[in-house]
C-alpha cells in the first residue's frame, strides 16, 4: 500500500494546491532561465543569422553592437578587392521609437545591401522578401504590424511586405529589415529646414575661403542638396560584413585588412563574444544570480511545506512506528510525497509557462537542455527538501501516541 | 515439552522505572512481578499515576525499564535496562494495541487501517487484503470497510482499533483505557469483544482501564497502586 498517494488522496485539495503553488514559483525559475537564455540568444542571434565569416568595424572600436562604428562607405569596395574575399556587404544598424496607434513602438532598423543581399537568410514566417530598392520593410511578428501595413518613415511611406519570427537586437527591440538605402534615408533625415539652414551654412563656409570666392560654381554647389557635392562622400556605414572563399585562410584575410589604418576587424566568434561578455554581460551575471536565488528559496519553501505537511502527520507516524513499522514505511511516505510534489510543479511550471513565456515583451527561451537541468533541480530540491521532514519524522517516539 | 501455547505469553519480573534523579526522581513501578497467559484477558486498574500506563509501555517495548526482566513467548525481549531484541520487528509480529483514541491513521480507510499493519509486517497486499476484510467482518464492522475515520461512529472506531490490533495475530494485545470515550454500553461490547479476542484468537489481552463497570468480563483484575501490583499478579492458568 503507498501511504504516500493515500495521503494525497485523502488531502488531495490541499496537495493540488501546494502542487500549484510550487509549480508557479518553479516556473518563475524556469521563466529566469529562460530570459537569461533569451537575452543571450538575442545577443548573439543577428550575428548568428548573417554567418558572415569577418566583421570590418572602426579602427580601435569594438562595434558595431558594444559600441558605435563608422567606416566609409566605400570601405566596401576596399574589402571586396582583398584576395580571399568572396562578398562584403555594408552593415547598418539603429534604433528608433514612434508612435503607433498611442503606444510607442521601438524598432531597430536594419539595411540589408539589397540587391546582393535580399534577406535570404530571414526566417519569413509571412509574405515575401524584399522585391524593390525602397519603401518595402520585413517587420518582425512581435511588432504588431500586420502584412500590407503602410507606416511613415522619414519621409517616405513603407510598406510590411514580409513578418520574421524571434528576430530581436541585442536590446531585445523587434527588427525591420529595409533596404541600406532606405535605412540610411531613415537615420540621416533631416526636416527640411534644417536642410535649408545646412546648405546656407555650408555656402557661408564656402564663400569665406578663396575657390569659392573665385569660383561661383562652388558656391552654388555648396548650396544645394549633398549628393550634388562630389566632395562629400556618401553616409558612413557601421560595419562591412565579409565572407570569405571556401578554402580560404579567414585568419590571412582579417590580418590582411587589419593593417588597413582606418578599420579593426573581428570574427564572428570575437564579435559573440564581445555582445555576450561585454554587452549584456551584466544583465546576465544579474539575471543568473537571480535564478540562483529563486532556486534556493524554493528549496527553503518546499522544505517547508514538507516539514509542515509532516508535522500533520506525526501523530500518524507515531502509530505506524508503534505498530512496529521500519524506517523507511515512514521514509518513503515523506520522500515519495516530496518526490510526487517536486514532478507535479514541474509539469505544472511546464504547462503554464508554454502558455505565459510567449506574452513576455522579451523572448523567454526555454531550451531542452535548461529543462532537464531544471529536472534534475528540482529532483534534489526535493530530496533535499524532505531531509528536514524526515529528520523530525525520525525523531517521533512510538510513546507519543499512548502520552 | 512445553508448546507454544502452554507457557506464558508474557512473563515480567522485577520491573522498575524510575523517572528523573536526585531531588526530581520518581519511582514509577517498583519491582513488578506479571505473568499473563495466551487466551486470557486481565484488567489493570488503579488510580491516576499508580504506573499502569508506564507498565504498558514497558511490556509493549516501547519504553525499557530501569531494571527488570521480561520474557515472551518464551524469549527474552529485555534484560535489565535495555531491550534485547529488535522491537520494532518484536511489536510488529507479536503485539497489537488498543488505546483509548482510536488513532487510526485518517487518510487510510477502515479496511486500509487494519491492511496496513499486515503490509509492514511483509504480508502480501492481496493477503493482507483478504485478512483485513476477514477481522472486519468478525467484529461486526465490514459494512464500513471503505470509509475514512472521521465517518465512523466512536464505537465502529475501536472495533477498527481493536481489528487492527489482532492483524498479524499477535500473542499479546495491550489496550489502554479503550473504553473512555465510549459511553457504557459501547464501553462493554468492546470490553466484551477482548475476552472474544482472547478466548478466540488465543491472545493474551491486558487492558489497562479506569472502569470498574465491565470487570465481570475479564479473567483477572489487578489493582496498581504506587508502582506495585497489589493482588495476585500470577496467571489464573
Amino acid at each position: 500500500m503507498n501511504l504516500a498517494l493515500r495521503d494525497i488522496r485523502h488531502n488531495f485539495g490541499r496537495f493540488a494546491l501546494t502542487s500549484i503553488g510550487i509549480g508557479l514559483l518553479l516556473m518563475l525559475v524556469m521563466g529566469m532561465g529562460g530570459i537569461y537564455r533569451g537575452l543571450v540568444d538575442d545577443a548573439t542571434l543577428l550575428v548568428n543569422r548573417i554567418d558572415a565569416d569577418l566583421w570590418v568595424v572602426q579602427k580601435n572600436t569594438r562595434g558595431p553592437f558594444a559600441e558605435i562604428s563608422r567606416i566609409p562607405a566605400n570601405a566596401e569596395d576596399r574589402v571586396r578587392a582583398v584576395p580571399g574575399v568572396a562578398s562584403s556587404n555594408d552593415f547598418v544598424s539603429h534604433t528608433i521609437q514612434r508612435e503607433q496607434a498611442g503606444r510607442p513602438l521601438r524598432m531597430t532598423l536594419q539595411g540589408l545591401s539589397w540587391p546582393q543581399d535580399k534577406g535570404l537568410w530571414l526566417p519569413l514566417i509571412a509574405g515575401r522578401r524584399l522585391a524593390q530598392a525602397h519603401f518595402e520593410m520585413i517587420a518582425d511578428k512581435s511588432l504588431g504590424l500586420p502584412l500590407g501595413h503602410r507606416m511613415a518613415l522619414g519621409k517616405d511611406t513603407y510598406t510590411v511586405v514580409g513578418l520574421t519570427r524571434n528576430m530581436a537586437s541585442t536590446g531585445g527591440d523587434s527588427m525591420v529589415f529595409v533596404t541600406l538605402a532606405d535605412s540610411q534615408a531613415v537615420q540621416y533625415d533631416q526636416s527640411g529646414e534644417a536642410v535649408r539652414m545646412e546648405r546656407e551654412a555650408r555656402k557661408s563656409r564656402a564663400s569665406d575661403f578663396d575657390p569659392g570666392r573665385v569660383q561661383p560654381e562652388i558656391l552654388h554647389r555648396a548650396a544645394g542638396p549633398s549628393s550634388g557635392i562630389p566632395a562629400l562622400g556618401p553616409p558612413p556605414v557601421s560595419a562591412v560584413l565579409v565572407k570569405v572563399t571556401p578554402g580560404a585562410d579567414p585568419a590571412q584575410v582579417a590580418a590582411t585588412i587589419t593593417s588597413w589604418p582606418d578599420v579593426s576587424v573581428y570574427t564572428a566568434e570575437a564579435q559573440r563574444q564581445l555582445l555576450v561578455s561585454g554587452m549584456v554581460d551584466k544583465a546576465r551575471r544579474q539575471l543568473g544570480l537571480f535564478r540562483g536565488l529563486l532556486i534556493i528559496v524554493s528549496a527553503i519553501i518546499m522544505a517547508l511545506i514538507l516539514y509542515t505537511l509532516t508535522l500533520d502527520k506525526i501523530h500518524d507516524i507515531a502509530v505506524l512506528k508503534l505498530m512496529g513499522a521500519r524506517n523507511l514505511v515512514v521514509i518513503n511516505l515523506i520522500l515519495q510525497q516530496a518526490i510526487l510534489l517536486g514532478v507535479i510543479g514541474y509539469g505544472i511550471a511546464y504547462g503554464v509557462g508554454q502558455w505565459v513565456f510567449p506574452v513576455f515583451p522579451r523572448r523567454v527561451l526555454v531550451v531542452d537542455e535548461d529543462l532537464w537541468l531544471l529536472a534534475g533541480i528540482v529532483l534534489g530540491i526535493s530530496v533535499l527538501a524532505s531531509l528536514l521532514g524526515i529528520w523530525r519524522a525520525m525523531k517521533v517516539q512510538p510513546n507519543e501516541v499512548i502520552a | 515439552m512445553v508448546s507454544a501455547h502452554d507457557r506464558p505469553a508474557v512473563e515480567a519480573l522485577g520491573l522498575t522505572k524510575v523517572y528523573g534523579s536526585g531531588n526530581t526522581e520518581v519511582q514509577a513501578l517498583r519491582g513488578v512481578d506479571l505473568s499473563l497467559a495466551r487466551g486470557e484477558v486481565i484488567a489493570l486498574l488503579g488510580p491516576s499515576g499508580a504506573g499502569k500506563t508506564t507498565l504498558l509501555t514497558i511490556i509493549g517495548l516501547v519504553t525499557p525499564p530501569t531494571a527488570g526482566r521480561i520474557v515472551m513467548e518464551g524469549k527474552p525481549v529485555v534484560s535489565e535496562d535495555r531491550f534485547v531484541v529488535d522491537v520494532r520487528t518484536f511489536r510488529r509480529r507479536h503485539m497489537g494495541f488498543v488505546f483509548q483514541k482510536a488513532n487510526l491513521i485518517p487518510f487510510l480507510t477502515a479496511a486500509e487501517n487494519v491492511r496496513i499493519a499486515m503490509e509492514i509486517n511483509d504480508q502480501s497486499p492481496r493477503a493482507a487484503k483478504h485478512r483485513a476484510m476477514e477481522l472486519l467482518d468478525y467484529l461486526g464492522v465490514a459494512n464500513r470497510a471503505d470509509y475514512y475515520p472521521k465517518t465512523l461512529s466512536g464505537g465502529e472506531q475501536q472495533r477498527v482499533a481493536v481489528a487492527r490490533a489482532l492483524a498479524n495475530s499477535p500473542s499479546l494485545i495491550l489496550a489502554d483505557e479503550p473504553t473512555a470515550a465510549l459511553d457504557s454500553v459501547r464501553g462493554r461490547q468492546v470490553m466484551e469483544l477482548f475476552r472474544k479476542v482472547a478466548h478466540e484468537q488465543k491472545a493474551a489481552v491486558m487492558v489497562v482501564t479506569h472502569d470498574h463497570r465491565a470487570l465481570d468480563v475479564f479473567d483477572r483484575a489487578m489493582e496498581m497502586e504506587d508502582g506495585l501490583i497489589r493482588g495476585n499478579p500470577a496467571a489464573a492458568h
